[in-house]
C-alpha cells in the first residue's frame, strides 16, 4: 500500500507570505479512520543557511527575518544572541526592555492570528473576524515602533536598531488596554462555549510521553504538560526582572493547545505593559566592531515554539555556518502521533491546533490505496464544520448562525 | 536537573569524548569521535532526559563535523555533542533515530545536502533536494558555489 504513495499527488501551490515552509501531507486512512501520515517538506527551500555564510553579520538579521512573517522578531533576536555570545556583549539596559515588547508584541498578534484561525478551521467565522480585527491594532503599533507591520528587522548585535520613543508610551498603554479587553471578550467567548468544549476536547491528543520523544516546544509542548519556555529556562531580554506565568495545561488536546495560547496572551499584555511602566532611561545599542572567533547558541521563545540558532565564526565579517531551526520543524513531525487513529473531520483541527504556518494545511490531500485524490482541502475543511454542526445539533445549542449574531 | 548536578553526570562519559568545552556558564561542549556519538547521544536522551534541540552539519576543513544539540531546560543549559567525522570520502555516522524519533527530519536533510551516511537511519529519503537533483552534489559542502 505505501508503494503507491511515494509520489507526491499534488503540484506545488502558490507562495503565500505568511508561509515559513511548505508542506504536503499524504495520509492513509481506513473509512474515517487516519491510519499512517506521510509528509513533504521543501517545495520552496530558499537555502537561507547557505545565503546566510555569503552575508556579513550586520546584514543576516534582515536575512533572517524573511524566514517567517508572523515570527520576523523571534528569528533575528535568536541570531543576534548566538554571535552576542560569540563576541561577549553585555546589551544595554533599555534595549533588553525594547527587545522584550517587540517579541512580546509579537507573540499577542500571532496567538490571536492562530486563534481565528482555529475558529475557521471549525467554522466559527465569527472568531475568525473577531480574532483578526483585534489583533489588527497590534501590527499598527509594532508598525509605529519599529516601521513595519511584519519584518521589523529592530535588533541588531549590540542592542536595537529603532528606540520606542517616551512619548507614545502612553498611547500603546492604551491600545493595549483595549486588546486586553476585547480578547478578555474573546476568550471567555471561546471557552464558555460547550460546543467547542464538545468539539476541541479529547481531539488530537499529543501524550507526554510522544511530545518528549517527537522534542515539540511552545505551546505544542505546554499543551502536553510539558513546562517548558525558553523565557523562563534560560532568561534573555528582560525576561528574568518580570513577574509572568508559564501557561500549561495536561491533556494534550486542541482545546489544551487553545487554553495556553490564549493564556498566553493575556501573559504577554501583562509583560508588554510592564515593561513599558519600567522602560530604563539610555541608549538602545552599543557598537559592537568585530566578531570574534568562535560559536554560539541563541534561543528564542517564539509564538510556535523555541527558535535556535547556531553560528561560527573564523574572526571574519561573515560566518562560517549558521544553522537555524524553527519551531514547526520539531513540531510538525508529531502528527505521526497525534493525527493517528484520528477521524478525517479532526484531521485540519489536528494539524491546525501546533500552529504550523498558515499554509501548511492547504497542501493537504487524502488518498486511498489506488493513488488517488478523495479528499481535498476544501472537503476536509466542510467535514470538519459538519462535525461542529451536528455536535451543535446534538447537544442542543441555539440554531441561530453565530455569524448573525 | 541542576547545573551542578547535570555537570557531574556528565563526567560519566568522560572515557567516550576527546574534551569538554564550556564557552560560556551554560553552554557546554562535549567533543567526541564519530564512533563514539551514538552512546553519548543515548546517555544524554535516555539516561539524562535532555531534550533534544536539533543537528548541525558543518563542512571543516579536514572532517565533517556534526553537531548533536540538546537542551537540560531545567537550568538553560546547551549540552552540544561534537561529532568529528575524520573520513571525508565516506562520511558516515550511526543515526539516533532508532531512540529519538525527532531526529528523523534532520539526520535526512543533512544526508541530502551534507552527504552524511546516517547508519540504520530507518527512513533516510530525500527531504531537502528535488527529486530530479543530481547525485553526489551536497549544497552545503564549501566546493559547492554560493
Amino acid at each position: 500500500m505505501k508503494k503507491t504513495m511515494q509520489k507526491p499527488i499534488l503540484a506545488v501551490g502558490p507562495f503565500h507570505p505568511l508561509q515559513e515552509e511548505m508542506e504536503f501531507f499524504q495520509l492513509t486512512v481506513d473509512g474515517e479512520i487516519v491510519t499512517d501520515i506521510d509528509v513533504r517538506i521543501s517545495y520552496n527551500h530558499r537555502g537561507i543557511e547557505k545565503l546566510s555564510e555569503t552575508l556579513q553579520y550586520d546584514q543576516i538579521p534582515y536575512l533572517v527575518s524573511r524566514i517567517c512573517g508572523i515570527c520576523s522578531a523571534s528569528h533575528p533576536l535568536a541570531y543576534i544572541q548566538a554571535v552576542e555570545e560569540i563576541a561577549g556583549v553585555e546589551i544595554p539596559e533599555r534595549a533588553r526592555y525594547v527587545r522584550t515588547i517587540i517579541n512580546e508584541l509579537e507573540r499577542i498578534h500571532s496567538h490571536l492570528l492562530w486563534v481565528g484561525l482555529g475558529g475557521h478551521f471549525i467554522g466559527y467565522d465569527t472568531v475568525f473576524m473577531w480574532a483578526w480585527k483585534y489583533r489588527e491594532p497590534v501590527l499598527d503599533l509594532l508598525e509605529e515602533i519599529t516601521g513595519n507591520r511584519n519584518n521589523y528587522g529592530n535588533v541588531r548585535v549590540g542592542g536595537c536598531r529603532e528606540d520606542i520613543p517616551d512619548e507614545i508610551i502612553p498611547k500603546i498603554l492604551k491600545e493595549l488596554d483595549v486588546i486586553e479587553q476585547k480578547t478578555e471578550m474573546l476568550t471567555k467567548a471561546i471557552l464558555d462555549d460547550p460546543v467547542l468544549h464538545a468539539r476541541l476536547k479529547g481531539v488530537g491528543v499529543l501524550s507526554k510521553k510522544d511530545a518528549v520523544a517527537y522534542a515539540v516546544t511552545g505551546p505544542t509542548a505546554r499543551g502536553s504538560g510539558i513546562k517548558i519556555d525558553v523565557r523562563h529556562d534560560d532568561p534573555y531580554a528582560a525576561y528574568g526582572d518580570l513577574d509572568w506565568n508559564v501557561i500549561s495545561q495536561t491533556e494534550g488536546d486542541v482545546f489544551a493547545k487553545a487554553v495556553v495560547r490564549l493564556l498566553e496572551t493575556f501573559e504577554s499584555i501583562k509583560m508588554v505593559k510592564e515593561s513599558l511602566n519600567k522602560l530604563p532611561k539610555g541608549p538602545v545599542a552599543i557598537e559592537v566592531k568585530e566578531i570574534p572567533p568562535g560559536e554560539g547558541c541563541g534561543h528564542v521563545e517564539a509564538p510556535r515554539g523555541e527558535t535556535f540558532h547556531y553560528v561560527r565564526s573564523d574572526g571574519g565579517n561573515r560566518p562560517i555556518r549558521h544553522k537555524v531551526r524553527a519551531p514547526s520543524y520539531v513540531n510538525v513531525p508529531s502528527f505521526k502521533a497525534s493525527c493517528i487513529g484520528q477521524h478525517l473531520a479532526d484531521v485540519t483541527l489536528t494539524l491546525a491546533a501546533v500552529d504550523p504556518c498558515y499554509s501548511c494545511t492547504e497542501r493537504l490531500a487524502v488518498i486511498d490505496g489506488h493513488n488517488n485524490v478523495i479528499h481535498d482541502y476544501e472537503a476536509l475543511l466542510r467535514m470538519s464544520r459538519e462535525k461542529t454542526a451536528r455536535i451543535r445539533k446534538e447537544i442542543g445549542a441555539p440554531e441561530f448562525k453565530l455569524e448573525d449574531a | 536537573m541542576q547545573q551542578e548536578e547535570l555537570k557531574n553526570r556528565l563526567s560519566e562519559v568522560k572515557d567516550k569524548l576527546i574534551g569538554i568545552e564550556e564557552t560560556t556558564e551554560r553552554r557546554i561542549y562535549l567533543l567526541c569521535e564519530a564512533e563514539n556519538a551514538y552512546a553519548v547521544n543515548k546517555f544524554l536522551f535516555k539516561e539524562l532526559s535532555l531534550r533534544f534541540v536539533i543537528v548541525t552539519g558543518i563542512d571543516s576543513d579536514d572532517c565533517f563535523e556534526i553537531l548533536y544539540h540538546f537542551s537540560n531546560d531545567e537550568s538553560g543549559c546547551f549540552v552540544t555533542v561534537k561529532a568529528f567525522i575524520r573520513d571525508r570520502e565516506n562520511p558516515a555516522i550511526e543515526s539516533i533515530t532508532p531512540f529519538v524519533p525527532a531526529a528523523e527530519w534532520i539526520e535526512r536533510e543533512l544526508h541530502d545536502i551534507l552527504g552524511i551516511d546516517f547508519m540504520n537511519h530507518p527512513n533516510l529519503r530525500r527531504l531537502i533536494l528535488a527529486d530530479d537533483w543530481p547525485d553526489g552534489v551536497y549544497p552545503l559542502r564549501k566546493e559547492v558555489k554560493k
